[in-house]
Parts: C-alpha cells; structure tokens; sequence
C-alpha cells in the first residue's frame, strides 16, 4: 500500500501542476486557431498581465484598500491593459501583414515579444513581486487507507478548478456564438472570411484579448507558485512541448497535453531518475513531444490538413 | 472599429430597379508598381442580368472582381454602386453593402462542416452579442433557428443535403464548389461575384452548376458577375459579356456580337504582327 499511495501522490501532482502547464498553452492555441499566428509573445503577455496585477493590487493594499476590492480592481486593471496590448497589437503588428504568410507573422510576434518583456518591466519594475491570492499550503487525504495519506497541493487544485471552467467556457464560446465561429473562419482563410463580411481588424482584436485574459489567468496562478517575476516568460518554453502533443489548434488537446506532461515529467523523475541519474523532469517534456511527432505530427487532438499537390 | 462605417443596408433591397445600372466602373485603372492590371476599364452591370467576364489568361479579370468587392483599390477611376459612389472600400463592407463572391480556387474554411462554412455567410444578418449566443437563451436561440432555416433552404436547393455534416476539406472538388456558392447566397446578396465557377470541373457539374446559376438569378432576384473559360457556358448563361485583354476593355456586348468581334478572336486566337 505504501508503493500505490506513493505512485497515487506523484500521479495526482504531477496531473495538477500539468493544468498549470494547459493554461498557459490555452493561450498559444486560442491565437493559433483564429489567426493561423504560433504566437511567440504569449509568455511575454503572461509576465506583462501578473506585472499589472501584482503592481496595481501592491499599490492598492498599501492604501488602505479592503481586500477583495483591491483584488477586484486590480484583476479589472490588468485585464484593460491586455485589452490595450490587444488593440496595440492588432493596429500596430498584425494589422498591416493581414493575407500575408504565417512565418511572417510569426516573425511579428517575435518582435513583439521584446518589446513587451521591455515595456512591462519598465513600467511596472523588474523585481520578483510575491503574490497571494490562492492559498498555498497542503491538504492530507486518505489518511486511513495509506499510510501516511496523500499530499495535495491546494493551489494546484484551484488551478486545475479554474482551467476546467476557462476551458468550458471557451468551449461554448468557439461553438456557439457567431463570433467563435467567425474566429474559426477567419483561421481557415482571411480572404474567404473578409468576403463574407468578417471584419478581421475586429476579430483580431477579439481574439488577442482572449488569449490576454487567458494568461491574465494564467498569471494569477503561476504568479502565486512563483512571484511574478520575468522568469515566468519561459513558461511559455513549457508550454511547447504539451502544443504539440495536444495539437495546435484543439482546446482540449491544450488540457489532455498539459495533463501528459504533469503526469509524465513526475513520474519519469521518481520512478526513472534513480536509474539514470536524475534530473530528467526539464527534458522529459520535450523527449515526449518528439517521440509525438513522429508517430502523429498534427498532435493527438490536431486537425489533420490535407494539401492537395 | 472605425466611425466612418456605413449603415448597414435595409433588408428590403435597393431602389435599383431590373434593367437600370447597378453597379458601374468608370476609367477604373489599377497597377500594382510597375505592372498594370487594370487600364481604364469603364463598364456597368445591370440589376437583374448575369454579365460575363472573359478574356485570356492574365487578362485582369479577377483584379476586376476584386476591385468591386474591395480587396484591390484602384489608383483611378469612380465606382458606383446602387447610386453612391464608393471610396476607401474594404471587402466585408462590401459584404455589407450587399455583394457576395466566390474565389478561383475554392476559398472554404477547410476545417468546418458544410453547415457551419454557409453558416458563416449569414455574420452580417445576426445581431445578438457573444454572451446571449453563449448562454444560448431564447432571442440569440431563436436568431440561431431563423438563420439555420435559411441556411438549410440554401443546402436544399443546392442538393447538399447529404453532406450537410462533412468537413469540407474532405469534399471532392465539384461539391466545394458548390458549398462556396452555398455560402455566398446566405449572405442573400444583391451582385454576386463567381469567379470561375466551372474551372475543373466535368460536362455534369457544369451543367448542375448552371442550372443553379440560372436559377440563382430568376429566383433570388441576384444580379450575377461571372468570369469563366468555357465559352459554351458563357455564351449559354450570358446576358451580355465584357471582355478584356492585357488590363483593357477590347469588346462589350451581347454574347453573339463578342463572339464575332475582331479584336476578341485576334485576343484569343493571337495576331500576326
């Protein structure tokens, strides 16, 4: 019973901290699938939104504010300043490259990227800023069928409760509003959908500002594991490997990917590290992305396109 | 979005009456550096008729259709379109204003089914937000119904019915072509724009095709611009032809009078000098 709780514990954890993993690539697909872009910048915006979060709540507590209003403003400011970044981007970047190639526009992201990472800490300061808002410390579980119980992280729960209710909305919104399905048109083809009367401008605008929220999101969490501090960019780095199991351009395939890798770096760790000496949770990741590649290069929930030659 | 957008047009058409000009063109010339695809093509279409484009390959005929539906911007020349002239035009106002197109090579959302690719030729006709589409409650449910009659009227007529579900990058060629149309009548447009609608395909898809083009315009009351190679097709569907070569206008008129035209045969047929 003492192997099973054990492998229960690294299973559970490593399950959790992979949710974590899916809302940052969450953002990475929402762009990729209305706008055909691999977004390059989607790390930046996660450090740029926690920047502006943590600042803005900073400031807020240390004028005497009640709590929850400080957090209430706080999450409502970050979020107008991704809505800005949004429109500065789509009417800066994106905007004048519309019908040109997807490397191009990659490329544009990349520039992007720079300037953000730059803007936002000197607007808001380069320092690692701690960040409270979920609670951080563990539960024990079923103390009376292993011994010693199993440990759970609460954050890591939370994370994966507000991952599940991000993913079902933006389930619901790509589905069923004629937006979403706008933003899956304008994915396909930017000529096609401008012909049927889809302002891109604005799409483009829409869906910047979801995948902004989105690592709003993602900041608050991963802002509360690590600090806010610029390290969290490299999230994005993480987020790679769970795109291309999943697949580019699914949802689902963000969470199911994210899950695989959680699960996966942790047990590889505990179970095979020891063989071969350690360390193997910061490659696993990607082993297991390339080993996808091979076998099914659309990722397991990707669309499959087929060229006609 | 900016505020210098036009009001949406009225559902209830325009006031052009069949038989007078709908949309015209005049000394329209576009160039793009050095290359001139357009040069000083004056022409009008006419509420009601199917007016052919033609003209060899290069001949700057899709130019011409994107120029009306707003894609390219001529360096000179006025359009007129229901009575206003038009500046500064971007395609989804012209999607807006009432004019639907299709593209030479299938322009289709490839990863969405047939339903959903006719689906989104009816954006401009929903009014209901993100949130009530989302919550899917009673006025954005019932705007979803209303559309999906009209759409599903649409796969009807078009005798798609069978396909209704499939993804259409699955679809053989024909049967794309077929959706694109799909997609451009939701839209309930008032000029439509078919840009080889018959290219690749067999002697029964072209004839199935023109059946709908035809029926298209006697019953849908839409006025039809069509560029197409098959002279048979033209020349059957046609009300009256344009035809360009080389970025101008060489021949206007009634098929049989472009067909027995000087410069058009010298155009197709090529010239001693």
């Amino acid at each position: 019973m003492l192997l099973a709780g054990q492998v229960l514990e690294v299973l559970l954890g490593g399950l959790l901290s992979g949710v974590l993993y899916s809302l940052v690539a969450l953002g990475f697909v929402l762009i990729f699938k209305a706008s055909g872009v691999f977004n390059f910048a989607q790390g930046a915006m996660v450090l740029l939104a926690g920047l502006a979060m943590v600042r803005c709540l900073d400031y807020l507590t240390h004028h005497e504010f009640p709590i929850w209003v400080a957090v209430l403003l706080a999450l409502l400011f970050a979020a107008g300043i991704m809505a800005l970044t949004a429109w500065l981007v789509q009417r800066f970047v994106l905007g004048p490259l519309v019908n040109q190639d997807g490397l191009t526009l990659f490329m544009a992201t990349i520039g992007a990227t720079f300037v953000l990472e730059g803007a936002s800490q000197m607007i808001f300061g380069s320092d690692v800023y701690p960040l409270r808002l979920f609670p951080t410390d563990a539960w024990i579980i079923g103390d009376g069928i292993f011994p010693g119980g199993i440990l759970i992280n609460k954050l890591d729960v939370w994370g994966g409760l507000i991952a599940g209710l991000l993913v079902a909305g933006l389930a619901v919104f790509f589905q069923n509003t004629k937006t979403g399905r706008a933003l899956r048109a304008v994915a396909d083809d930017h000529a096609a959908a401008q012909s049927v009367g889809i302002p891109i401008s604005w799409i483009w605008f829409v869906v910047w500002l979801v995948a902004g929220l989105v690592a709003l999101v993602a900041a608050t969490v991963w802002g509360t594991k690590l600090g806010v501090q610029f390290s969290i960019t490299f999230l994005a780095l993480k987020a790679l490997p769970v795109l291309i199991i999943g697949g580019f351009t699914s949802v689902p395939g963000a969470i199911v990917g994210g899950l695989m890798v959680g699960a996966g770096e942790k047990l590889a760790e505990i179970y095979l590290g020891p063989h071969i000496g350690g360390g193997i949770e910061y490659w696993f990741a990607y082993v297991l992305a390339l080993l996808v590649l091979l076998v099914r290069p659309q990722g397991l929930f990707g669309e499959r396109i087929i060229e006609r030659i | 979005m900016k505020a210098d957008v036009e009001p949406r047009p009225v559902p209830g058409r325009s006031s052009v009456a069949p038989g007078d000009v709908l949309l015209s063109l005049e000394h329209v010339s576009l160039s793009f550096g050095g290359v001139k695809a357009l040069r000083d093509v004056s022409f009008d279409i006419r509420k009601g008729e199917i007016r052919a484009i033609i003209g060899p390959n290069g001949a700057g005929k899709t130019s011409m259709l994107n120029v009306i539906n707003g894609f390219y911007h001529p360096q000179e020349g006025v359009i007129t379109f229901k009575g206003k002239r038009r500046h500064d035009m971007r395609p989804y106002l012209a999607a807006s204003q009432g004019i639907a197109r299709t593209f030479q090579n299938v322009a289709l959302f490839k990863g969405m089914s047939t339903l959903d690719n006719i689906m989104t030729g009816r954006t401009l006709k929903m009014r209901r937000g993100i949130l009530s589409h989302m919550l899917h409650w009673g006025p954005a449910q019932r705007e979803e119904i209303r559309h999906r009659e009209a759409v599903e009227r649409i796969i009807d007529f078009l005798e798609i019915a069978h396909i209704r579900k499939v993804p259409v990058g699955k679809l053989p060629y024909g049967l794309q072509k077929r959706v694109e149309l799909g997609r451009a009548l939701a839209m309930e447009p008032e000029l439509l724009l078919l840009d080889e609608p018959m290219a690749g395909m067999n002697l029964e898809e072209k004839q199935d095709m023109s059946r709908f083009i035809l029926t298209v315009k006697d019953t849908f009351d839409t006025t039809i611009a069509l560029i197409e190679h098959d002279m048979g097709v033209v020349m059957d569907l046609s009300d009256r032809v344009v035809v360009l070569d080389y970025g101008r206008k060489i021949a206007d008129g009634s098929p049989a009078a472009v067909q027995g035209d000087q410069a058009v045969i010298d155009a197709y047929l090529g010239v001693a000098h």
